[in-house]
């Protein structure tokens, strides 16, 4: 096992749900000690939606809870108590990073914010992640990352020209923003040990998430023009799109830029007669025609095995892919050979597959350190072993709610 | 703050589209992040759209978007004179990041090995579709080859149609953003020990960290089938309805039910009840605990939540998307406009926080807007500072000033096509 890059670094981590705690896992799972503060009077959503280990509810069962918190201890506080909020300063005090991703305004109510910290803790690099950012009139919009992705205009770019907005699947803005956050959030880390500064970092999941669009974006900024939901179609390829294979919704997803492309593709489709046919020689023409070429290219297609046929098109030179199915991607030997699924022992779940991490680095590779922490499996470690709580006074905070 | 928080350190950026945003994130965090091109210019500053529509490799908006801040110098890796400044300016940089062929750098020459040995705390950053070995290392990708192969497609678009991409590509904007990543996590261990380290960025895997809670649910000791596919729904053991047209547009509107979601779901109906059209049936739910979570319940809470979609839906097609945004934020409703693009420029929220950013184009004799920084704070994290580099507009200041070649060695350099 190689070094851990964040060895000795110390995160107090008091945000929940999507970006928070996705770019504090990065931390955890290269060696700080992150310790994710929750609490039972207040669980992280996440907690109670599925899917759930065996498709039963339960605080402790969800893997969209437990996918995103892996190689983190749990302390369990209830902020809203007095005693919780000593316990938070003291977590406060020995940490490097403080992350949060309550609704603007709630770290505050509690003397938690920024300047309250930065006065007793200059050095503390804090973060707080939330839909719109701290400042603004609707910095308090609480919500998740589908809304984000709407107001950011995801929803509006995908589906169909002629049919209502599609979206992309799921809360997409919580999953662009986690890399950004971390590399500002390192760079912080930087800036201090150069200098000594610590600082605050204030991350709106909508401004974030825009960063994805900026050609769209200046598109509209100079030239007026609007961008729309188009399908599958491109500016620069064609045929450029999603054709059917054997089975059911089964299907191939494939691009074409060159004639080089072209040629290859009517070959492998058993069509090179295409590739002559005045109506799809050049890529103009084959613009002209395209809704009659890709009725061709499917009924081609059809008859096809989607992991045959992308096999043929890359061996011929023609980028394609089958259109996974989470579990396609459970049996990718791609994803097999860069060990991205990663099965770990969980306190309540048992055995479980866990997502790895996204890239590898050759000196510091991070590892999945243990499985995502039951609510509150860690309270009594962080206190004592971290904190420095004696029994007793573990046993006045128990008494006193601070806790639940 | 005076100067950036990665002031001190120099990238080198020798990526094309594919890897372009990695090195737009840490110059906006004040790296001085050179833009290595080929003579004529990156490829992809081939792609539109343009600058009034006239397309050139100084007007491309796409190159742009990922190359602001960076400066710009050409260079050919295909003459010995190239590599010879390469490994030279490697050796002066902290960070090479690159998105070619898995295998081309080693075969030039340049290769990890090589790049570390000259400048043992480099970190060299890789970018491919689906990493640099395995058996899909060689395969080809576009954007929606990484959509479709990373999971994101099939659970995209309408159930009766084929599957669909983000109509503005992502997928390499996702595999850059993750190296960014990457390439800070190898850059704190480097300012503890000196030791560079190589990235190794796949594609594939970053579009999967995209999926959300989806990758579960097949397994046998989960629910045992895949997500599908349900258009402006949301999809698992229900079907919940999440997009809604009305009079000017669409908006989105999340229902959790119960427990979880009773906050959201208390303020929905006080604004049905409120605007007078809450059926007198609303009164007999238990909302504050409507399941939509338990299994022996999936058949009723269907059919419940189409009934209650149905007022929804009949509310929502009265007003505007600013009408109901408004009663959003007032109500504390999971709600949004879906906002098209011009929608964003007359966004107050964005306004407020000075989002957006004028950047002078002198050569073109304009002022552009750009989307502005990623993240804010009482330092300014992220500064705009230049706008993107013209093909070969730094050669003089980076070869002559860092490397010390002379004007002449310069001229002979670009007729020989080195730069």
């Amino acid at each position: 096992m190689g070094a851990k890059a964040f060895e000795g670094l110390k995160v107090a981590d008091f945000s929940w749900v999507g970006v928070g705690p996705i770019t504090t896992k990065y931390l955890a799972d290269h060696g700080a000690t992150v310790v994710r503060v929750e609490s039972t009077t207040r669980p992280d959503v996440l907690r109670l939606l599925p899917p759930f280990k065996e498709g039963k509810p339960g605080l402790n069962r969800s893997q969209f809870f437990a996918n995103y918190n892996t190689s983190k201890l749990s302390l369990s506080l209830n902020l809203s108590v007095p005693e919780g909020r000593e316990v938070a300063w003291r977590l406060i005090l020995w940490a490097d990073v403080v992350a949060e991703s309550f609704t603007p305004g709630t770290m505050a109510a509690w003397g938690l914010d920024y300047p309250s910290v930065s006065k007793v803790r200059p050095d503390i690099v804090m973060i707080s992640t939330c839909q719109q950012g701290q400042t603004g009139p609707h910095a308090r919009f609480g919500g998740f990352g589908q809304l984000a992705a709407a107001l950011g205009g995801y929803y509006e770019l995908t589906g169909w020209p002629d049919r209502e907005p599609a979206g992309p699947y799921g809360a997409y803005t919580d999953f662009i923003c986690p890399p950004f956050a971390l590399a500002a959030l390192v760079a912080a880390l930087d800036y201090r040990r150069r200098t000594g500064r610590g600082q605050y970092l204030d991350l709106s999941q909508f401004e974030c998430g825009l960063q994805f669009l900026g050609p769209a974006l200046l598109d509209y900024a100079v030239n007026g023009r609007v961008a729309t939901r188009a399908g599958n179609r491109d500016p620069f390829a064609c045929p450029h799109g999603a054709f059917p294979c054997a089975g059911e919704d089964r299907w191939v997803a494939l691009a074409v830029t060159t004639d080089r492309e072209w040629r290859a593709l009517c070959r492998v489709l058993g069509h090179p007669e295409w590739a002559e046919d005045p109506r799809f020689a050049t890529f103009l023409s084959r613009r002209r025609h395209e809704s009659l070429l890709e009725e061709l290219i499917a009924e081609a297609t059809r008859s096809w095995d989607p992991f045959d046929l992308m096999a043929a098109l890359q061996a011929a030179g023609v980028p394609a892919g089958v259109v996974q199915r989470c579990s396609d991607l459970h049996r990718d030997p791609q994803l097999k050979h860069r060990g991205h699924w990663v099965t770990l022992e969980h306190g309540e779940m048992g055995p479980t597959i866990y997502d790895g991490i996204p890239f590898r680095l050759s000196k510091t590779p991070g590892r999945l350190e243990r499985a995502a922490p039951c609510l509150g499996e860690d309270t009594e470690f962080v206190l004592r072993e971290l904190l420095g709580y004696t029994d007793q006074e573990i046993a006045e905070l128990a008494a006193s709610g601070a806790l639940e | 703050m005076d100067e950036g928080l990665l002031a001190p350190y120099r990238v080198l950026d020798l990526t094309d589209d594919r890897g372009w945003v990695c090195g737009r994130i840490l110059a906006d965090l004040g790296a001085d992040v050179i833009k290595v091109e080929p003579p004529g210019g990156d490829p992809g500053r081939r792609f539109g759209p343009f600058y009034q529509d006239i397309p050139h490799p100084d007007r491309s908006l796409y190159f742009w978007a990922f190359n602001l801040n960076k400066r710009g110098i050409t260079l050919n890796l295909e003459t010995e004179d190239g590599r010879q400044l390469f490994r030279r300016l490697a050796a002066l940089s902290d960070f090479v990041i690159e998105s070619f062929d898995p295998g081309y750098l080693d075969g030039i020459g340049l290769g990890f090995g090589e790049l570390s040995r000259l400048n043992p705390g480099l970190i060299l950053v890789s970018i491919s579709a689906f990493g640099r070995d395995g058996p899909y290392a060689r395969y080809r990708a576009t954007d929606i080859v990484g959509m479709a192969m990373g999971g994101m497609m099939a659970i995209s678009g309408d159930p009766d149609r084929p599957p669909v991409r983000v109509s503005v590509p992502q997928a390499w904007l996702h595999a850059g953003a993750q190296a960014a990543a990457g390439a800070m996590i190898a850059h704190y261990y480097r300012a503890a020990t000196g030791r560079g380290q190589h990235v190794d960025v796949s594609m594939q895997q970053a579009v999967i960290w995209t999926l959300m809670n989806e990758s579960p649910f097949p397994l046998p000791d989960f629910y045992g089938f895949d997500l599908s596919r349900a258009g402006g729904r949301r999809t698992g053991r229900l079907t919940i309805r999440q997009i809604y047209p009305c009079r000017d547009g669409y908006v989105c509107l999340l229902i959790l039910g119960g427990g979880p979601g009773a906050a959201f779901i208390r303020g929905l109906l006080a604004l049905l009840e409120d605007a007078g059209v809450a059926p007198a049936w609303f009164k007999e739910v238990d909302w504050e605990n409507w399941d939509l979570a338990t299994p022996h319940r999936f058949a009723t809470a269907q059919e419940e939540l189409e009934a209650f979609e149905a007022v929804v839906a009949d509310f929502c097609r009265q007003k505007t998307k600013a009408e109901l945004y408004e009663a959003a934020l007032k109500y504390g409703i999971l709600l949004a406009p879906v906002n098209t693009v011009a929608d964003l420029f007359e966004n107050p929220q964005l306004a407020a926080r000075g989002f957006w950013v004028e950047v002078e184009h002198p050569e073109l004799g304009v002022r552009v807007t750009y989307p502005g920084p990623f993240v804010q704070g009482n330092l300014n994290p992220v500064r705009i500072r230049r706008r993107p580099p013209l093909v070969g507009e730094h050669n003089e200041e980076v070869y002559c000033g860092l490397l010390g070649l002379s004007r002449t060695d310069l001229a002979q350099l670009r007729s020989l096509n080195v730069i």
